[in-house]
């Protein structure tokens, strides 16, 4: 028997004062599979142990909330007895080690929590981050985590119907892969992951177990190092064909009635499955690992009990009824194997060969998993990333040499050269098709839609991880209304550094804090998510990125709205207050090189007020399109509104923000104020506009037209920026996809 | 009538087809598993899309061995129509039903847009409601869609008129500039000889509300009920009981 030494306990990673209180919550030294079971339900990944006590803080109730966070989704209420259950999560490290295979099983990952709730999954976004595609290696991976996500969901059959990608030297060696899915349920036929009922049988259900991804989940919960391409074998390969019939005969058995709970394995595997499922249903467990099916052979209980093999689920059937169960996973071609029952107690209990090889307290894997209260301080270089002397940045580029080059950003351009990968029209629901602010999909045998964004931006956090978490809920929900979706539930995907490290956790804490304060004030309750910590490489921290989703619901799906201007001579009106602050901005990435300054105010008072008129205004019919400002602020947002019109240019005038001296132009232009939003309506609708704004006390101000063929802006009078649309779309369309070309192919951007 | 649409094993638009057929044209429509080995009084055949089998070996080439398939094969003898888009298209090609094959995108990713589509033929059952030269905005989704036949078949394709579908601008003009996949001859859909077994990669399930973005793919299905209606009677009635 191997002794559990250091090194042991060291590979495991377990600390020593953790290995201490394993053995007083076993009673006595556990054996190596009890170790090891500890160890990935121990992990940073399954226990939530330095994220808990701030996420325990955030709002997760409200009279829509079905189900908070602690099972496999969150849900909430839609109407007609209807729910929509969502989460969002990662699959950083592994999409760093093998891009593709990482990328399609973190959207297998994902789609599985969905339907094991009993919803059918209609709808993918994602949240992706990488480095500058001016690299080879950012190439590569971008590459393949695109084809990873299309080769996954195109095949099971659910639209990726949005998202947002974020390229920053930050994420060069940590990318960040952050999925979410959403799928309907009706409110009754939720099923929960809890196991019940003593003599219950429990079922292995899907792909057979191998050795792939043993330690999956400690592997993300550790930093990388050079070693870190070695980790490949921990990194699972993807099966979306077994996938797609695991989802079909799930959501079939499940209205048998006969299912008792029901649970996916994914990070940690049958370990976790068994082990929560008997915690959260206060019972114990008892599996023989011999019955599991097996893709190699002479695998140990060890190497069963920690695979992390793909396609697999845990089912409690209600004894007697076992025959409807397994008639329907015949139909499908899939095996269902009774592995074990439901027993009294609150042990779980692995036997090899009918020989008990491990006992241990669920509870002590699940609810007593340590939970750290980590120390918190601000990084000494906090303050001064905050200071920005525009003086220094003398001379001032011209306004327009500075919207050219930041149409060609990758992260402003058009995403198309990425989700053309992706089939978004599958499903027949997406209303609002990806490279909108939000999307839309219908809720089918109801008029009513839903609204979906996710939205984080790294750099404001990093110089106000408060602030920027504010902002980032903000802009999700403000995106979402933008649509005409009133906001009804939120997740959330932390993506931090190593939270060991004090000036990482006070980054945590104060995130959270921010997201808790937001989603409160704009009444969009946390109803589950995911944390990913140890996002460095050789020391070096990503930005800290708190990634938001929203969902919000409209009454009347053929209301919304898309950003793009509709008719010609319509009138473009800017809602919210032009305050030109270039803190934190794409402008100052690009045109100075430099993430400087406080990232923009955000009152949360005044951006609530600005989503309910936006959702009004669009409820009434009144505007014709809506966009929010965010990255390359009011002059890329403009120009945004005139894309995908086959031409239909805007005039627009703005007033310049004083006391910007040589900046001031571009500040108004190029800012990146929060609560902002570009309307465009119809003349005869302009009053009512104006006068709903002024009821609500927002600032609204008539700044244009639509019409011509250019992007025409100008500010107190002066042109500043003058382009054909047809040239700028070009130019933003195509910059992406000019990147990936074999470098003799690529194009060098206008000016 | 009634449309049948088969479910295999990875089919993903077998409910988007059944949605339109009968939520959007107004029809009877049933899903027919694919180990069923009858139609189940069906007047018209849809092979969804999707990845049927897991499409690991090529595409179609699994699901063709389905038992429903031999129902498939003796309904299209009988005259019956037969529409496969997508996956199923590439089903039906694998099956010997339409002549051909399609292999990987030329430009190697998996392509999801909405192009134009222009109708090249009206005397099919699926193209019957369709006016000559019509151009339909349709979405596609596929990364198997290029449209290959030896110079001989596609010869023979063209002077049969069994090119029924291409890929066209929005004003219908058909170039390499507008073909998504590298098809020969811009092919997006074909015919067999008889006309009434009919392929296309691209989705007018998907385009058959204007909400989603395009309705013109209503037309389709809307051809064959009217193409049933104005012949009878139906091929079902043909089959002694």
């Amino acid at each position: 028997m191997t002794v559990i030494d250091s090194a042991v306990l060291e590979r495991h990673g377990i600390k020593p004062d953790e290995y201490e209180r394993i053995q007083k919550l076993m009673g006595r030294e556990p054996n190596l599979l009890e170790l090891g079971l500890f160890s990935v339900m121990w992990s940073e990944h399954c226990s939530y142990k330095s994220s808990r006590v701030h996420l325990k803080t955030l709002p997760t109730t409200g009279a829509r909330v079905v189900q908070g966070p602690g099972e496999n989704a969150g849900a909430v209420d839609i109407g007609d007895g209807l729910c929509a259950v969502f989460k969002i999560e990662s699959h950083n490290h592994p999409s760093f080690i093998e891009p593709y295979q990482g990328a399609a099983t973190g959207v297998g990952g994902i789609i599985r929590d969905i339907f094991t709730m009993g919803a059918r999954p209609i709808a993918i976004l994602n949240a992706l981050r990488f480095g500058s595609l001016d690299t080879p290696l950012a190439r590569r991976i971008f590459e393949g985590v695109v084809a990873g996500i299309g080769g996954y969901g195109n095949s099971i059959g659910i639209p990726t119907v949005g998202g947002e990608i974020v390229f920053d030297e930050m994420y060069a060696g940590n990318p960040l892969v952050n999925v979410l899915c959403l799928g309907i349920a009706h409110r009754d036929d939720i099923i929960k992951g809890a196991a019940k009922g003593t003599g219950n049988p429990v079922y292995y259900v899907g792909a057979k177990t191998g050795r792939d991804g043993i330690h999956g989940a400690t592997m993300a919960s550790a930093e990388f190092d050079e070693k870190s391409a070695e980790k490949r074998p921990a990194v699972q390969v993807g099966d979306p064909f077994m996938e797609k019939l695991l989802m079909e005969a799930c959501l079939e058995v499940m209205k048998t009635g006969a299912v008792v709970g029901i649970q996916d394995m994914g990070a940690a595997g049958f370990t976790c499955s068994t082990s929560e499922m008997g915690s959260r249903g206060g019972c114990g467990m008892s599996v023989d690992v011999t019955y599991v099916p097996q893709r190699e052979t002479g695998m140990t209980p060890y190497e069963i009990m920690l695979s992390e093999s793909q396609e697999r689920m845990l089912l409690v059937v209600e004894r007697g009824r076992e025959h409807e169960v397994e008639a329907v996973f015949e139909k499908w071609d899939l095996h269902a194997v009774k592995v074990g029952e439901v027993t009294d107690g609150s042990r779980l209990k692995i036997h090899e060969r009918g020989t008990l090889v491990a006992d241990v307290p669920n509870r002590a894997l699940t609810d007593e998993a340590p939970v750290y209260n980590r120390p918190m301080e601000m990084p000494l270089w906090q303050k001064s990333v905050q200071e920005c002397s525009l003086a220094d940045l003398m001379p001032a580029p011209s306004a327009q040499h500075a919207f050219d080059r930041l149409l060609w950003v990758p992260t402003i351009a058009s995403k198309r050269w990425a989700y053309r990968q992706f089939d978004h029209s599958v499903g027949t629901n997406t209303i609002a098709q990806p490279g909108m602010s939000a999307a839309v999909v219908r809720v089918k045998d109801t008029p009513r839609a839903l609204a979906i964004s996710v939205d984080g931006n790294g750099r404001f956090c990093y110089l106000d991880p408060y602030q920027g978490a504010r902002l980032a809920v903000a802009e999700a929900a403000r995106n979402v209304a933008c649509a005409g979706g009133e906001p009804i539930g939120a997740t959330n995907n932390l993506n931090f550094g190593n939270p060991e490290r004090p000036e990482i956790m006070w980054q945590i804490g104060e995130a959270v804090r921010g997201i808790g304060d937001a989603c409160r004030a704009l009444n969009a309750p946390i109803t589950g998510g995911n944390v990913s910590l140890y996002n460095e490489t050789e020391g070096r921290a990503i930005f800290p990125t708190p990634v938001i989703g929203v969902v919000g619901l409209l009454e009347d799906a053929s209301k919304t709205v898309t950003r793009t201007f509709k008719t010609d001579g319509s009138a473009v009106v800017l809602l919210g207050d032009n305050l030109g602050e270039l803190g934190g901005s794409e402008y100052l990435a690009t045109m100075h090189n430099l993430v400087a300054g406080k990232p923009p105010q955000l009152d949360l008072k005044r951006e609530a007020a600005l989503q309910q008129l936006i959702i009004k205004l669009i409820r009434d019919g009144c505007i014709e399109s809506a966009h929010d400002c965010s990255e390359g602020g009011l002059a890329i947002a403009l120009a945004e509104c005139t894309f995908d019109t086959g031409g239909l240019g805007v005039s627009a005038d703005v007033t310049g923000v004083t006391g910007m001296e040589v900046f001031s132009v571009n500040a108004t232009l190029f800012g990146e104020s929060a609560s902002r939003i570009v309307v465009s309506c119809a003349s005869t609708h302009l009053d009512a506009v104006m006068n709903a704004a002024k009821e609500a006390q927002v600032t609204a101000r008539e700044i244009g037209r639509v019409g011509g063929e250019s992007i025409r802006l100008s500010v107190n009078g002066q042109v500043a920026v003058d382009t054909a649309v047809l040239d700028a779309e070009q130019a933003w369309a195509t910059a992406i996809e000019n990147r990936m070309r074999k470098p003799e192919r690529r194009e060098q951007p206008r000016s | 009538m009634k449309f049948a649409v088969v479910v295999f094993p990875g089919s993903n638009s077998d409910y988007d087809a059944f949605y339109a057929a009968s939520r959007v044209v107004g029809e009877q429509a049933e899903l027919i598993w694919h180990k069923d080995t009858d139609l189940k009084g069906a007047d018209a055949v849809i092979l969804p899309g999707g990845f049927a089998h897991g499409d690991y070996l090529r595409t179609g080439a699994i699901a063709r061995f389905s038992p429903i398939m031999s129902a498939v094969q003796a309904f299209a003898d009988r005259g019956g129509p037969v529409l496969g888009i997508c996956n199923g298209f590439q089903v039906l090609l694998e099956a010997g039903m339409l002549p051909g094959a399609m292999v990987r995108n030329d430009r190697v990713k998996f392509v999801s847009r909405l192009v134009p589509v222009r109708v090249e033929q009206t005397d099919t059952p699926f193209t019957a409601a369709c006016a000559s030269k019509q151009v339909l905005q349709l979405p596609i989704a596929h990364g198997e869609g290029n449209y290959y036949a030896p110079p001989d078949q596609l010869e023979q394709l063209e002077s049969n008129r069994q090119v029924i579908f291409r890929y066209a601008s929005a004003a219908g003009e058909v170039g390499s500039e507008w073909n998504p996949n590298g098809s020969l001859n811009s092919i997006a859909g074909i015919c067999n000889r008889q006309r009434n077994v009919v392929g296309l990669m691209p989705h007018p399930e998907r385009a058959s509300e204007l909400m989603l973005g395009s309705a013109d793919g209503r037309v389709v299905l809307a051809s064959v009920v009217k193409a049933l209606a104005a012949q009878a009677p139906s091929p079902k009635a043909q089959v002694p009981a």
